[in-house]
């Protein structure tokens, strides 16, 4: 038989490897749209739900009754009066209005020219009107106020609500892809008796891992490039550290949470335990590591066990990056929970693996 | 000649209670093509995959090329290919994707385009491996194999659940690579694959070979080359299996409902014979015909089962 030998080289494996692990994901609609499609959606929604909404209009009902016009009078002269809308109409509709949250407060003028508030102590919005209510007719009656205040808003970019979510959720991509994008695919390969057929070949089994790891690398920087330029972009924020450093802290936390993923799928024989698996995992850390909130809001005797997270530990490192340009020095604890987590879950992994 | 594959004493249990393999001894020499055969369950996935180096056996020692797998694991990687049952390679790759990669893991791999070539796969080189056809498939699979280049093929259940057209091509691809001076073994439940292909094989059965040789030496045990097959219609004065076994020629016999079956040397002197004994029982002849033997009647008289049912 002619034959024609070719000499392989060192890496060739390894390079066919990853090769391949992309073409799959590239072929693959859903990993695509799971991956990025949807991060960048629901930072648009969340970004557009909790956007700086110019100051609040409170919308109140007025009893009708003699002195309703009175009192309607006296708020139109009030020092603001658009932040105020008032409707007149009768007990009953106004109240039906209140509790169905149409109107936050309900004012019935009494017959001495003194005014009776309904309102909710439990709703925010409630007890801002009736102080906003009661100053501006307060005020426009005539009462003086005995210090003069001044006040300057603050809506600068770097504190919104949107500059908050997006290093939260590139961390949680992070987390999210990890682990389904090597745990899943390493039961997947080893269901379909494929991690046995690799490991019959010359193969060697350290770039088999390291072509996994390098794929979620690739990815990780795609999942960087559209998350922060959608923040910059749709919602003009600001950058303030260093992209090198974002960089060098998104790959920790995509290494450490592929090594996760890779304990987590060490054994598992099944998608669906696997599955199981990775949601029990990553669970406890959508609640408390502050992707959509500060986990401050949490009692403080948990707050050590929130900070031991690996995804607490990445997002404050990427909020403190981004948002506030700190050094990676400055991050040495942050980025030693992230070290410790995926080196402690590699070893273990790797002693544990199946390839069977 | 130069042995390529050797075990002894080998025995495997899983979890210390279930006795897949029971102490079986193999050697098989350079250029052969053997066979493992035997039902379903019977050890050999378990056998193969032991010596294939993917399965630690219980004990029991296996040389391959003159090598153990503690020994030079990586090396000895490098002469095998193995094609296991049932993998799924990736259904999104293009078949010649898939078998680029398996060719990257080796030192000196075939070109891809020649083994493409000889599998007859070219035409479907740029189709996803999700589209083929099971024999397309299938045929991918020991194309991973062969693209290694190997000095050994390892084939378990090589055309379980293919049409008989795709069971020849794959048999005239596994021959091509005997001709080349590589050894083959393979398992089957399919008597005529072990008969047609293997040079010697051993018949498996939980677990230990109850017989080993060439598919002809196998069948000249059973002692006749023939089979004759009747059944007759129950007669007053009651025939017993003595009248048959005592006519001239017959080896064995065996029964099974109604049918009747003779083993036989020669077949001419069998059958005017028997025709006269049912004659003088006053009997009606059914049925009668006759056949060659096959690996099946040898596993039927050794077992007392059939290779499907057991």
């Amino acid at each position: 038989m002619q034959e024609t030998i070719k000499r392989n080289s060192r890496w060739s494996g390894y390079y066919h490897l990853l090769m391949a692990r992309m073409r799959e994901l590239k072929r693959e609609p859903e990993v695509v749209f799971w991956v990025f499609g949807f991060p960048l959606l629901l930072a648009l929604g969340l970004g557009i739900a909790f956007r700086n909404k110019p100051a609040d209009v409170t919308r109140i009902a007025i009893v009708a009754g003699p002195n309703a016009q009175h009192v309607i009078d006296l708020l139109s002269r009030s020092p603001n009066p658009t932040s105020i809308r008032a409707e007149s109409l009768d007990a009953p509709d106004a109240l039906k209005g209140f509790r169905l949250g149409k109107y936050d407060l309900v004012v019935e003028p009494l017959a001495d020219g003194g005014v009776k508030y309904e309102y909710d102590p439990a709703r925010p919005e409630s007890v801002l009107s009736r102080a906003l209510v009661d100053d501006a007719l307060q005020n426009a009656a005539g009462r003086t106020n005995s210090i003069q205040t001044t006040s300057r808003t603050s809506s600068e970019p770097g504190s919104r609500y949107i500059d908050f979510l997006i290093p939260g959720l590139l961390g949680m991509n992070l987390m999210n892809s990890g682990m389904w994008g090597i745990g899943f695919a390493l039961v997947d390969m080893r269901q379909r008796k494929l991690l046995k057929r690799f490991v019959a070949t010359p193969m060697r089994r350290s770039d088999f891992l390291l072509a996994l790891t390098s794929s979620r690398l690739v990815l990780m920087l795609i999942e960087i490039v559209l998350l922060l330029g959608l923040g910059i972009l749709a919602f003009h924020m600001k950058v303030l550290g260093s992209w090198l450093s974002i960089l060098f802290l998104s790959a920790i936390g995509a290494v450490a949470f592929g090594g996760i993923g890779l304990l987590t799928a060490c054994r598992a024989q099944k998608i669906e335990t696997v599955s199981g698996l990775i949601n029990l995992v990553m669970m406890p850390m959508w609640i408390f590591s502050g992707v959509f909130f500060s986990y401050e809001r949490f009692p403080a005797i948990i707050q050590p066990f929130i900070k031991a997270l690996p995804l607490t530990a990445l997002n404050d490192a990427l909020r403190a990056t981004i948002l506030e340009g700190a050094s990676l020095a400055s991050q040495s604890g942050r980025l030693l929970v992230l070290i410790l987590w995926g080196g402690l879950s590699f070893i273990l992994a790797l002693k544990w693996f199946r390839w069977s | 000649m130069a042995v390529a594959i050797e075990c002894r004493n080998l025995r495997k249990t899983y979890d210390g209670k279930v006795e897949a393999v029971r102490g079986l001894d193999l050697r098989i020499e350079t250029g052969e093509c053997f066979g493992l055969l035997g039902p379903n369950g019977a050890g050999k996935t378990t056998t193969i995959e032991i010596l294939e180096g993917l399965l630690e056996p219980t004990s029991g020692e296996v040389t391959i090329l003159g090598h153990s797998w503690k020994e030079k694991s990586l090396a000895l990687r490098e002469l095998l290919g193995i094609s296991l049952q049932e993998t799924k390679l990736s259904e999104k790759l293009t078949v010649r994707e898939t078998i680029e990669l398996f060719a990257s893991f080796y030192r000196e791999p075939r070109s891809s385009s020649e083994v493409l070539d000889q599998l007859q796969l070219t035409e479907k080189a740029d189709s996803w491996v999700g589209k083929l056809s099971g024999g397309q498939r299938q045929r991918l699979a020991v194309a991973t194999a062969l693209v290694g280049n190997p000095k050994i093929l390892f084939l378990d259940e090589p055309t379980t659940g293919l049409d008989p057209q795709s069971r020849r091509q794959l048999w005239d691809i596994i021959r091509e690579f005997q001709r080349s001076g590589g050894t083959v073994l393979l398992t089957t439940h399919y008597m005529d694959e072990a008969e047609r292909l293997c040079d010697r094989l051993a018949i498996v059965d939980h677990g230990q070979i109850i017989a080993e040789g060439s598919p002809a030496s196998l069948i000249d045990r059973l002692g006749g080359h023939h089979v004759i097959e009747f059944s007759v219609n129950t007669a007053p004065n009651g025939h017993s299996e003595a009248t048959w076994r005592a006519l001239p020629g017959v080896e064995s016999i065996s029964k099974e409902d109604d049918l009747i079956s003779l083993n036989v040397r020669e077949p001419h002197r069998t059958i005017p014979a028997l025709l006269d004994a049912v004659d003088r029982e006053g009997a009606r002849l059914q049925h009668l015909s006759t056949r060659q033997c096959s690996l099946e009647d040898v596993f039927v008289h050794l077992t007392g089962r059939h290779l499907r049912e057991a």
